[in-house]
């Protein structure tokens, strides 16, 4: 039988063969794995006593703790949407302090089991994740407000910055290949931190905030995407200058911007934000302007180009 | 001696092998394990089950130069044909279910967002590919020309990678991996190609 010259392999590839065969079998067989689908069922926290029932509440169809805990951004844990859920865990929550500092007349270190004796309410807020899924969440916690306060703000505190946990050890998400530097920072106008809205949360449906939704303290500030309302903070900041965040620095600062205001007017690069999807429900609804929330904000931005700040 | 007779089995097994993630999607699918969003869960996922699979196409004539093996020619056409079909679902479904049939709104993404435009791009590279899939296209455009089209393969290939890494917001593993894959893949051809001109000629035809 006579072998054509076109069927004989080049040496050099030949040599390689194994090679090049395990690089195609691992990559195959690592892309296919099925991820595990569920992560492990999250303990209930403590229950936070005398919640009372806040205002503005949504009368919406508020998501399920099991949605609201598996479904979730927290990049310090990993990308994907169940990353928090199943590496969480690991968070240390306790001791926990929550500077607040600069441009104030009585800077102070908090303890958050201190935090947690303000008076707690709870807010039905929507949630808009500039990835253009929603959710309604029943936070429980306090203006942002009513820490400022405290610390007696001067009148060159323009701007309040915010800094959240590193904890490398206990955060996957974190070390020489994480997506996005850390900490994660984000920033507000004083006037935006000010606003009634603006809240602390320290609980979800009456618990103490479970680890993967940014235990033990949060922002949330509902007429803006998700990602303004930083997790797990160890750091409030009153000062003149607009602080840097993570994600307006992000790529040149053409992913998000510094205001971040939902919007469905202003597109993202790369998708629109005229819609989204309410987990749970299977077709998009539009998104309204400000979250919904326009009437309550929509004064804050008076006369402001909200495309130029986006 | 006759291959196909040699191993029977080969055909049904590639068959079994390239449905199954769609029996394993629907099966989830009815046991509501698909997470929260649902929606994107199996949109993500038959994405990923047809670049996977317009990667085992891509993978059968680099195999063949660097193992010997002819046997992935055998398969090659029903793993793109495979690949073609997740990609219709996978196009399917962000046009039905996520968009819900909003023309407007997706004549718009198509049109303005670049890694859709990538992604609605790449699934037309195939579409010529999957009609002239069958042995009768391959005598009607002659050899020669039926395989110049379906170097519109590694174009597709490509166009599908980038519209993996567009579509994250942070530089990610799965797509970087697949970039790589695909230049590997590109660079066994063309190596062999530099390397034995004459092969050029010597692709053995399709078997049914």
């Amino acid at each position: 039988m006579r072998i054509r010259s076109s069927e004989i392999t080049p040496k050099a590839l030949y040599l390689r063969r194994r090679e090049l065969l395990a690089l195609g079998a691992a990559g195959a067989g690592a892309l296919l794995l099925p991820r595990h689908a569920r992560a492990a069922e999250t303990p209930h926290g403590r229950k936070l006593d005398g919640v009372k029932a806040g205002q503005p509440s949504t009368e919406e169809k508020k998501n399920s703790f099991e949605e609201i805990t598996h479904y979730n951004n927290f990049y310090e844990f990993g990308t994907d949407k169940d990353d928090p859920a199943r590496h969480a865990a690991k968070l240390q929550t306790r001791p926990w302090t929550v500077k607040v500092e600069g441009e104030c007349a009585k800077p102070a270190a908090f303890d958050i089991d201190e935090l947690l004796k303000l008076p707690v309410e709870e807010r039905v807020y929507r949630l808009r994740c500039v990835e253009a899924w929603s959710m309604v969440i029943p936070w429980d916690g306090f203006p942002l407000a009513t820490l400022l306060e405290k610390v007696q703000p001067t009148s060159r505190a323009k701007y309040v910055a915010f800094e959240t946990a590193v904890q490398p050890k206990n955060m996957p998400g974190v070390g020489a290949f994480g997506a996005i530097p850390f900490p994660y920072l984000e920033g507000l106008r004083i006037d935006e931190a000010m606003h009634p809205l603006t809240l602390l949360a320290v609980g979800m449906y009456g618990e103490e905030l479970p680890k993967q939704d940014g235990a033990p303290i949060r922002l949330v500030v509902p007429w803006k995407y998700g990602f303004k309302s930083a997790k797990s903070l160890v750091r409030i900041r009153l000062q003149e200058t607009q602080p840097p965040t993570t994600w307006s620095q992000y790529g040149g600062g053409t992913e998000y911007g510094f205001y971040a205001n939902v919007n469905p007017e202003v597109d993202h690069p790369r998708w629109s934000q005229a819609k989204e999807r309410r987990i749970g429900e299977l077709f998009r609804k539009p998104t309204q302007k400000f979250n919904g929330y326009a009437d309550q904000v929509g004064k804050l931005y008076a006369g402001m180009d909200l495309r130029k700040f986006f | 001696m006759n291959k196909a007779a040699k191993q029977p089995w080969l055909k049904p097994l590639v068959f079994a092998a390239a449905l199954s993630p769609l029996l394993w999607l629907a099966s989830r699918a009815v046991r509501g394990t698909l997470g929260p969003d649902p929606v994107a869960e199996v949109l993500n996922r038959l994405g990923l089950y047809a670049i996977s699979l317009l990667f085992c196409s891509l993978a059968c004539t680099p195999l063949q130069i660097v193992a010997g093996w002819s046997w992935p020619l055998r398969v090659r056409r029903m793993l793109g044909l495979f690949a073609f079909f997740y990609a219709c679902l996978h196009l399917s479904t962000y046009l039905f279910v996520d968009q819900g049939f909003d023309f407007g709104g997706i004549a718009k993404d198509v049109a303005k967002r670049r890694f859709v435009t990538v992604g609605f791009a790449a699934w037309c590279a195939l579409v010529p590919l999957a009609i002239t899939s069958t042995q009768a296209w391959v005598k009607r455009l002659g050899f020669r020309r039926w395989k110049s089209l379906h170097r519109l393969a590694y174009l597709a290939g490509g166009l599908a990678c980038v519209h993996f890494i567009w579509r994250f917001k942070t530089a990610l593993l799965q797509p970087v991996l697949f970039t790589a894959i695909l230049v590997v893949l590109l660079g066994i051809r063309l190596a062999a190609r530099v390397r034995a001109p004459a092969r050029r000629m010597s692709v053995p035809s399709q078997s049914r």
